[in-house]
């Protein structure tokens, strides 16, 4: 009898588990319902505040084109002195983008340049941006939902 | 009998009523058809619109410019490019000419699931409609460039298996002229061997490695003169409207019912697929149908071949190419070289990525896929239907589900993006 417990037990952790585990992989793939895909906002740990300024509106696919990058300190000083690393992804799909973006200017006032832009197909995209200056690092990353 | 008449009147009352019926369901079905066809819900969202618009011809910008090739649009180079394509002398055994696998009559292809030139090669012959609008050439993307390009197939021992500087001594005897008309004079080749490049045969190895610096330098710039000679004729090379094209022309002009004599409702159904469920324009987007990116989506390998490992070669190979856009024979600046600074490279997503082919005339070319693998093209809907795991590295894609009916109506679409190359006739024939 209690072996027979056991099992019954066992059996239904793992389907809760795969349930859970689908669930999961559903929710990573899907896109949230509303998704934030405003074009200025506070890093992750609130150390920035983060601007997007693509140079050609709306975001075009198949087209090299550079953004600029507006990066203020919380209370909105500029941070002149950011060194950035960039990546684009679409959670999606098993690919990136087939470009490799950097930051090629300090144009000054907090701004920046990103060259290499460019995006192969439309749908969710997300850009996100590793943000280093003396004393600070933070993260942020921007939602892109892009013509088909 | 008045019972009698009451029930003869009520007989009569009924057969009228039906009648009367009838007329105003008649009339309602009139009146409601009158204003459906009036307030005809719209066949495509906003938001579609866009999405086909982008598909359509006329969208097509003008051809970008090729900073790396100062040649890339002057006519004298496109007239000598064009003698250089037909001509078979520019191989190894005097038989293999560019147009030799890239047939004009073919949309500029063969039809062949693998090349044939001096031996069997393990690609497909690509076609060559708009091949100027793509930043990256071959299935793999190893060339950059049009004329760095055209120069693979002319060393490639199972294409033209010739080599440079015996091409550069055919040009000095046959194209002196020509030649000098646009790239200036030729300089002294009379002491050079007879053939020799850094290539995959011994003797014109041997030979290569024997040649001064100076003078390899000299060859290479006559070769990628060649090149770009070779470009600026492909670049006329273009693909004219298809039928897909006017029904654009008219949904897009609003004229729902003109539209719907140019489209019967399998071809609609199809296109809805094509831009919605079926995922196609994912990588076949733009005017030209194709993202020119590259995508592993997991088509079966030859079993005759070994597996190819795609973008994940051909981006070193590219990086590592003298006649890439940052290189010396290029004419660009290497602030022109965009594509080439901000490449992405080393990614685990590169293996058996290829690149996705024009749809333009996609039905007049099987068989497809990067090696022909696949025959038709109900086939390769098939294929991309159950999305099979990849051979190398992990399909892009996922099963679609769709149904008998929606095949069909996929490949009914796919029929309708055939239309005529746009180009001048006489660069459709060999050169009188």
């Amino acid at each position: 009898m209690r072996k027979r417990y056991y099992g019954w037990l066992g059996g239904g952790l793992l389907l809760l588990l795969a349930v859970a585990a689908t669930a999961v992989f559903i929710h990573r793939n899907q896109p949230p319902d509303e998704l934030d895909t405003s074009t200025s906002k506070l890093s992750e740990a609130g150390l920035y505040q983060v601007a997007i300024i693509p140079a050609v509106d709306p975001v075009p696919i198949n087209q090299m084109h550079s953004w600029t990058l507006e990066i203020l300190t919380a209370d909105g000083q500029p941070v002149e002195d950011a060194v950035i690393e960039v990546s684009g992804d679409m959670p999606q799909h098993r690919h990136g983008m087939p470009t490799r973006p950097q930051v090629t200017a300090n144009l000054g006032q907090g701004r920046y340049l990103v060259e290499g832009l460019r995006f192969q197909m439309g749908g969710w995209w997300v850009m996100e941006f590793d943000i280093s200056s003396p004393g600070r690092h933070d993260r942020v990353a921007f939602n892109l939902m892009l013509q088909r | 009998m008045s019972a009698n008449h009451q029930s003869e009147g009520g007989r009569a009352g009924v057969g009228r009523r039906p009648v009367r019926l009838l007329a105003l369901a008649a009339l309602v079905i009139v009146a409601a058809a009158a204003i459906y066809s009036f307030w005809l819900p719209p066949t495509w969202s906003e938001q579609e619109l866009t999405t086909l618009r982008g598909l359509w011809l006329e969208s097509l910008p003008p051809l970008p410019a090729d900073p790396s090739n100062q040649y890339a649009d002057d006519p004298q180079a496109a007239a000598f490019g064009h003698q250089l394509f037909f001509d078979t002398r520019f191989s190894g055994n005097s038989q293999v000419a560019c147009a030799t696998c890239h047939l004009p009559a073919l949309d500029f292809q063969d039809g062949r699931p693998l090349a044939q030139g001096m031996g069997q090669a393990d690609m497909r012959t690509m076609p060559l409609m708009g091949v100027a609008y793509s930043p990256w050439l071959f299935w793999d993307g190893r060339k950059d460039s049009l004329w760095a390009q055209a120069l693979g197939p002319l060393e490639n021992p199972v294409e033209h298996g010739g080599s440079r500087v015996q091409f550069v001594h055919l040009l000095a005897e046959h194209y002196r002229l020509e030649y000098e008309a646009i790239f200036g004079p030729l300089p002294d080749i009379s002491h050079l061997p007879p053939t020799g490049g850094p290539i995959d045969n011994l003797a014109a190895q041997t030979a290569w490695q024997s040649m001064s610096r100076a003078d390899q330098q000299m060859v290479n710039q006559i070769f990628a003169n060649m090149g770009k000679a070779i470009a600026a004729y492909e670049r006329l090379l273009l693909p004219g409207p298809a039928r897909f094209d006017a029904y654009l022309a008219a949904v897009l002009a609003g004229d729902e019912r003109p539209a719907a004599t140019i489209f019967n409702p399998d071809e609609v159904a199809g296109l809805r697929l094509f831009i919605g469920r079926g995922n196609c324009v994912d990588c076949h987007n733009g005017p030209l149908l194709t993202n020119n990116d590259f995508h592993n989506t997991g088509v079966p390998a030859r079993p005759d071949l070994p597996v190819p490992l795609g973008r994940a070669l051909g981006v070193h190979r590219l990086l590592a190419d003298e006649f890439n856009c940052l290189g010396r024979y290029s004419d660009a600046a290497s602030t022109d070289c965009g594509e080439l600074r901000f490449i992405s490279i080393g990614s685990h997503q590169m293996a058996y990525q290829f690149k996705p082919p024009s749809l333009r005339n996609v039905d007049e070319r099987p068989p497809y896929m990067h090696a022909g693998q696949i025959a038709t093209l109900a086939a390769v809907i098939e294929h991309y239907n159950q999305a099979p795991a990849a051979p190398l590295g992990h399909t892009e894609i996922e099963p679609l589900g769709l149904t008998e009916q929606e095949k069909a109506q996929l490949l009914a679409f796919l029929h309708t993006l055939t239309g005529p190359i746009n180009a001048d006739a006489r660069w459709l024939a060999p050169p009188p």
